[in-house]
Formats: structure tokens, sequence, C-alpha cells
């Protein structure tokens, strides 16, 4: 993404370079078999069920009360996220300080760190009886097993998509204009607000969407920490797979599948939001 | 295809080791983990002495409704070991075992028993004694998920029957007393063994229901903690039902070793392994020499108090039966 | 996602500011980072020595925890291959020639990434298993997927397949295919044109791809929970082991586990740091 060539060169349309019945034969069989086939199976569960059921299914109580946790424990987070993101983005293009390599290095840490042992550490960091919540619990604060023990690990496993994508176009982004701004007189915020953050703000929103996304789908991490309480703390992915072992098939099939065409919108939103903010590079090029 | 292919050879290189010495999967519910580990090579060493092969018990543990459900997705067990009669009525209406499994094994398949206990924290500072202090306001209890433990359901179970038992009958009395208790409940994990760890490791909760063996293991792994194990005047009988998945040993060529392994469970050598993990058993000898191990209880049985186990399922199990309504709504 | 650039040039705070906010900031990111990464990071190897050194031994060297760790290596090491095979023939497709429906094929090969792995298993439950799809015909033909090795991989390839692709195709996009054109014009053969052409551009690209896909491969859980049966030291791969061992109240060797893991993934960190200055 970042070593561009001067001329992104126009692809043609005409087929110079051999290859193309190769690679689109395996990619068509490799994403049949592996993606696809199995995508089919579940939307074929789902739709066994008549459209009528299938909409009790998604909008019974406790399956609204699970999205719309996991939904906005999924916001909470990706504000988190966004907040966190933004000023690492900042400090680690603008500053320069001692030991600034390695913070670098570890905010990529949550996406190497398997989520099982993301959750099985914040869980027990959080617990009333581990160090975070031997602090926070006397204070009134309950972690584990609250709305917030999932937004804390929806936003640990996603921390680093904001950063890594609003810091590259930060880097693009020549401090002289801030700095004509600040002997025009202009307050730091002010040339923050005017100069910075809108040539960010696309790389921003499509950091934020991708933490979004992360969150809804974060399972590993979530199980750990977030108790089960029906219509209080259990997240829709969860819900569906309990349904599964109550052999309610069809069950777990449509709320698999309500999750499917969320993810699948965000997907659409999130591409073009990609595509604009694409654009808007070249127009600086 | 070309993956599937892939895919078919690594399943036959995975499954050849595993075929050339006799080897049984044993499929069984959460929280028999340390029962096994020492039950397994005990048997191991009586097939040996019996038959001069070796066997090795490979063990896979979870919810038992959850295990039945991976055993008709093609988990190959050769043997179940449940804490629940419809878990394997399951398997056979799934066709994998015949319909009258009951008959298979002594005591209608079910070489040991069990009950919901409470387990307390260390000189049981809230002074719970039996089911009515567990509704009281000051009181938060842990069990599982009765959707997904069979644990959890005798304990859902075990509830309704006594204040059944308390209120003469009154099936709405009986309802109130079980949603109170849910209400006190503060967070339901989805196996027996999660809902251990919340209240011995994360300190949450004043009571653990759970099988009388595990809460004695348990006070026994935790001794430092100092928790304390109540037995309540009124229990449900929790039956532990075995059986041999026919239709995958015979496949396998395992029905002999999966046979002796479940008969094993009901000799003296293995009625006192049991006893030691605090499950209660019928060998006259071995239950004189455990007695203290057991405090005295009422206990009444399913059939005696719900009418069978179709009638549950009917009733309270079903989607949108009485569990449902007192459970989700809270 | 994307890489910081080898040394831009020092940025210096604007003159005549003072030296208060950047401190401010800096210490916020400091303290930030502090508390929501290296404590848990450092935490994990607090618990698994907690007990020592023997003990740690002793629990990395339990029998059931080895294959846990042999099988995730093992899972590992037949997805990330097929993947990166996936991934370059992917972005050569896309990169290279346009067709209709490349963008439907885009949005295919993006799914694994947005949605929950347990949305994975269960697909895969429902199309594998004895009640699924392909259930009777594999019964018939005695071939066990689930529950078994085959299983585990297929999910892991289906949860780490976007990963080398995501990272190629841009490159190869903003490369543009000029150099490739050159040498077929020259007379390379196909094969020729990748070796020479293509691979040399792409190289670090792929190897990051590979080092995301690898990691991501050996830390799966969601879904591999759904389809792995949990035997015991036969299709337990080490995230779940670390589940079952917390379940068996061993938590000093749940942590020993999660140590090792955490360990694997601070290697493909640094291998990716390392990468990135020699790009």
């Amino acid at each position: 993404m970042t070593a561009s060539t001067p001329t992104a060169s126009v692809i043609r349309p005409k087929r110079v370079l051999p290859g193309f019945g190769l690679t689109m034969g395996l990619t068509l069989t490799y994403v049949g078999i592996i993606i696809l086939l199995p995508i089919i199976a579940l939307v074929l569960k789902g739709a066994e069920v008549g459209p009528l059921r299938f909409l009790e299914i998604a909008s019974a109580p406790r399956t609204l009360a699970a999205l719309k946790l996991t939904i906005s424990a999924a916001a909470m987070a990706s504000v988190l996220c966004a907040v966190y993101g933004l000023l690492m983005a900042w400090v680690l293009v603008r500053y320069d300080f001692p030991g600034k390599r390695l913070l670098d290095a570890l905010i990529d840490i949550p996406f190497a760190l398997p989520t099982a042992v993301a959750g099985l550490t914040l869980s027990a960091l959080f617990a009333g009886n581990g160090w975070y919540g031997a602090v926070l619990e006397p204070q009134g604060i309950k972690v584990v097993y609250t709305i917030w023990g999932v937004t804390i690990a929806m936003a640990f496993t996603s921390i680093p998509f904001v950063v890594r994508t609003v810091q590259p176009v930060l880097e693009d982004l020549d401090p002289q204009y801030e700095q004509a701004a600040a002997t025009l007189g202009a307050f730091p915020f002010t040339a923050f607000r005017r100069i910075v953050f809108p040539a960010i703000f696309p790389a921003f929103v499509v950091g934020i969407s991708l933490s979004f996304a992360r969150s809804l789908g974060e399972f590993g991490a979530v199980v750990f920490i977030a108790g089960n309480l029906p219509m209080e703390t259990e997240i829709a992915s969860l819900l569906a797979v309990i349904r599964l072992e109550e052999y309610d098939y069809n069950g777990a099939a449509v709320i698999a599948l309500t999750l499917l065409i969320l993810a699948l919108v965000l997907l659409a939103a999130s591409n073009l939001l990609q595509a604009r903010a694409m654009r808007y590079k070249g127009k600086r090029q | 295809m070309k993956t599937r292919i892939l895919a078919a050879a690594l399943g036959l290189g995975l499954a050849l080791p595993a075929m050339a010495q006799d080897s049984i999967l044993n499929v069984s519910y959460d929280v028999s983990r340390e029962l096994f580990t020492e039950v397994n090579p005990a048997f191991a060493k009586v097939w040996k002495d019996a038959t001069g092969k070796d066997v090795t018990i490979e063990q896979s543990h979870a919810g038992s409704s959850k295990q039945a459900r991976a055993i008709l997705e093609g988990l190959p067990a050769d043997v179940v070991t449940f804490n629940q009669v419809t878990d394997i009525d399951v398997l056979a209406a799934g066709g994998l075992l015949d319909a009258d499994w009951r008959k298979a094994f002594p005591n209608e398949a079910s070489p040991y028993y069990s009950l919901p206990a409470f387990l307390v924290r260390k000189d049981n500072p809230k002074g719970i004694k039996d089911w009515d202090d567990l509704v009281r306001a000051d009181v938060k209890v842990v069990f599982p998920n009765p959707k997904t433990s069979g644990n959890a359901r005798y304990t859902y179970l075990a509830a309704y029957a006594y204040a059944l038992d308390k209120n003469a009958g009154d099936a709405t009395k009986a309802q109130e007393f079980v949603k109170a208790l849910f209400a006190n409940v503060p967070v339901f994990d989805t196996g027996g063994r999660a809902a251990t760890t919340t209240f011995a490791e994360k300190d949450i909760g004043d009571v653990l229901i759970t099988f009388e063996a595990e809460t004695g293991g348990i006070a026994k792994e935790y001794a430092d903690k100092g928790f304390v194990r109540v037995t309540p005047s009124l229990s449900l009988l929790a039956e532990f039902p075995v059986a041999v998945v026919t239709e995958n040993a015979r496949k396998k060529g395992t029905e002999e070793v999966s046979k002796a392994y479940l008969e094993f469970l009901y000799s003296p050598e293995g009625q006192r392994i049991l006893a030691r993990h605090f499950y209660r058993v019928n060998d006259p000898a071995v239950k004189a020499e455990t007695a203290a191990d057991f405090p005295d209880v009422k206990l009444v049985t399913v059939e005696e108090v719900f009418g069978g186990w179709d009638k549950i399922k009917a009733e309270h199990l079903a989607e949108g039966g009485i569990l449902d309504t007192l459970f989700v709504n809270q | 996602m994307s890489s910081p650039l080898p040394l831009s040039p020092t940025h210096t705070a604007a003159p005549g500011q003072g030296r208060l906010i950047p401190r401010l900031l800096i210490a916020a990111a400091l303290l930030s980072s502090l508390l929501l990464v290296v404590i848990p990071l450092a935490y994990i190897f607090y618990r698994a020595f907690a007990a020592g050194w023997a003990a740690f031994a002793a629990n990395i060297l339990e029998p059931n925890t080895l294959h846990a760790v042999w099988l995730t290596v093992l899972v590992a090491l037949v997805v990330v291959p097929v993947n990166v095979a996936f991934g370059i023939a992917a972005a050569w497709l896309v990169a290279r020639f346009r067709f209709p429906g490349r963008g439907a094929l885009l949005t295919l090969i993006e799914i694994p990434f947005s949605i929950s792995p347990i949305i994975a298993g269960i697909c895969y439950l429902l199309l594998y298993g004895r009640q699924g799809l392909l259930g009777p015909w594999l019964a018939a033909h005695d071939l066990q997927i689930l529950f078994a090795l085959p299983g585990i991989v297929l999910v892991t390839l289906f949860v780490t397949s976007p990963f080398v692709m995501r990272e190629v195709l841009p490159l190869m996009q903003a490369q543009g295919s000029d150099q490739e054109e050159a040498a077929v014009t020259l007379g390379a053969s196909g094969w020729q044109v990748f070796r020479r052409v293509t691979l040399p551009n792409i190289r670090w690209a792929l190897l990051y791809g590979a080092i995301l896909c690898s990691a991501r491969a050996v830390g799966e859980f969601g879904g591999v929970s759904i389809v792995s049966g949990s035997i015991r030291g036969q299709t337990n791969t080490l995230p779940l082991q670390i589940e079952l061992l917390f379940n068996d109240l061993n938590i000093a060797g749940a942590f020993a586990a999660a140590s090792t893991l955490t360990l694997i993934a601070l290697l493909a960190l640094v291998a990716k740091v390392v990468l990135e200055r020699r790009r």
C-alpha cells in the first residue's frame, strides 16, 4: 500500500499477459470449495424456515437483545479504538521520543495474539481479584460479565485498525501546512481541525469501519469475559452457538445468516469508502 | 477437488495410526474430567491383564447436549458417558444405537448417580442450608445455562421439585420460586466446569450449585479456599447413563472393548474410583466403605415428580416451554 | 495493515508552541499503550511462570499440550502454502485482467475477513456434518471430515484465505503490468514472467501476507472450536487446549500454553518489523 510508484498505470482491457485461464480456474475452484459452498449450505439451512419464520427468529426478544448488545458494544469499542488510534497515529508520526519504534511494533500485537489468549488474559486481569479488577471494583466499576467487558475485549482485538489506516496518510501530509497555520496565529487545535483532520478523514473512517466489522465478529476474546446472561451479556455469535447446542439448527442458521448479511453490508460500505478515499488520494497526487 | 482429495488423504493419515492399536473414544459430559483421568489407566490395566492387548482411551469433554450433537454430526465416539438420559435418546433417534439401550447394562445403564448440591464459601458466611436460602435477596447463586448444560437442567428440576414438595404441588408457586432463583444468578456459563471456575477462580457468587460429585472434587482441589459442601434437605436423583455407540463401534471393530470399558464402571474397582470422586454408587461393599462422604438426603426421581423425561422435554424444555418463560423473561 | 514509511523525515512540533502539548500527548499514548497492550502481555508470562521454570516446563511438556502444539503447527504448514498459492493466483487474476463479475469475486474473497469465525464453523458443520448437505455422501464413503484434521484445516483455510491476497493485490495494482507486458513481448513464457518479474516485485508483500496468515492460522479459535470435537491429544489445537486447561482448573497450564502462542505471535511481529526495514 505504501510502496507506490509515481504513475499507477491504467490496466488495459486487452489480455497481453498469460495466465488468465489458469488463475481464473484456480481462484474459482478454491473460492467455490472453500468459501462459497459452505456459505450456500448456511443459506439453504436459513432459507428452509421460510421468510416469515426467519423474521420471527431474527426478531425474537433474545435474538434482538443479542444483536443490540453486539452492535452497541462494537460501536463503543470502535469509539475507543478511534480515540486511541488517532492519538497513536499522531504521536508516532509527528513526534520523536525514546521507545518510539518499539511502541510502533507493539500496536500490532492484538492482531498477532490469538483471541482466546486475549480473552483469557483480559478476563483474569479484570476479574474482581485481578490486577485491574482489584482497582476498579472498589470504585463500583464492574467490567467482567458486563457490557464493558464485551466492549473492552472487542476494542482490544481491533486496536490496530485505525492506527494503521491513519498513519500512512498522516505521514504523507507535510507538516509545513500546520506550521504555516501556526505562524499565522492559529491555535494548534484549529490547525488540526482545519488542515489535518479533513486530509485524514477518509482513512479514519475506513479504520473505524474495519474496527466495527471486526468487533461484530469477535468471539474468542469476548466469550471468556462476557458471561452468558441471556438478554444482557450474550453476543449474537454466542447465541448462534447456543442454538446449535440446543439442536436448533434453523435458529442457529438464521442468526448466523443475519450476522453474515450485516457483515456484507458493512463490507460493501467500507469498500465504497475505501474507493472514495483512493480517489481523494489520487487527486492529491 | 484438489483440496478435497488432500483433505481425504490427510484424514486417512490421521485415522491409520489410531486404528493400529485398540483405541476407543469416550465422549463425556463436562465435569467428569478428573474422574476418567483415573478410570482410564485402571481399565487399560484390567484389559491388558485379561486380553494381553493394549488399549488407549481418548477423552472429549463438554456439555452433554453439545456432545450428543457433535456425535450426531460425526464425532466418532465409541462410548458415551453422559449425565442425561435424553441426550442418549437423541443418539438412538439418530440411528446410532438401539432404542432399548437402557437394557444393555445393569441398573438401567446407569453405573452411578449424583444429585445437585451446594458449595459455599469458607465458613458459610451467608448461612446457606437449603433451597430457601438461595432466593434471598442477599445471595448470589452460580450454576450453568440450563438450555445447554445437563448439569444445570438437574438444578432447575431439583429446585422445581423442592418447591412443589414445599407448596403441596402448587405449580404456580413452584415456578415463582424457580424464577426467583434464576434472578439471583449473575452469570450463566455454557458448561458445568465453566460455572465452577466462575465461582472458584473468579470469586463470583455465594453458592455454586452443581453435582455433589463436583462439589466434593472442588472442595478438595481448592482446599486452601476452604469451600464448604452443603447438602440440601431434598434433591433430585441424577442418573449418569452410559452406552456403546454401536454404529461407530461396529465400524471401528471396537464393540468388545467398549462394552468391557463400560462394564468396568460397575466392577468393585470401578465403583471405588467413582466413590473417590464423590459419585454415589450401588455396590453394597463400596457403599459401606464410603458412607461418611455421602450425607443422607431425601432423593426424588424424575419419574416420581415429573412423570419421566419425555414429559419434561415436552412441558419444560421445549421451545417456549416452562423453562423458557422463567429463564428468558427475568 | 500498511507499514510506516522507512524512516520518514523527522517531524518536529510546530515551533513557538512550547513543549507541553506534545509531552502530554506522548505521555497519554505511552500510558494507554502500557495499560492496553504491555501489561496484558506481561501478565501472560507472569502467570505462566508464577510457579517457576520447572512447573512451566512440566506444563508445556505435558503430552496433550505438546500434541496440541504439533497439531497447530501442522495445520499452519498445510494452510499457509495453500493460501499463499491462492493469494497469488487471485491477485494476479484481479490485478491483471478485467472480466465480468470481478467486483463480486473480490467481495466473495473478502467475506471471511469480515464475518465471525463462528459463522464459518457453522457453515462447515451444515455442509460436512453427518446431517449436513454432503453428510450422507461422506458417511457412505467413510470419509471423516469434521472432528478430524481435514475439518480443522478446511475451517482455518476459510478464515485465513484473504490475508495474502489483501497484501499482494494493492501492490500489484500500484505497480501496473508494464514490465510484465514488456517481458511477454520479448518472448518470455508465463512462468518466466512470474518468476523473474512479478515475484521479485511482490516478494515482501507476499511474505508479509504469509506472516499475517500464519499468525491467524495458529490462533484460530471460534471456527475450529465448532468442528474440532475437542478430543484430547487428537483434535485439540493450541488455542482450544488453552480453554480446555482453563476448564480443567489448570490455570497455570492454560497460561503456559497461552505464553507459547504469545511467543509465536511476538516472533511473527519481529519478522514483520525486520521485513519492513528491508523493504
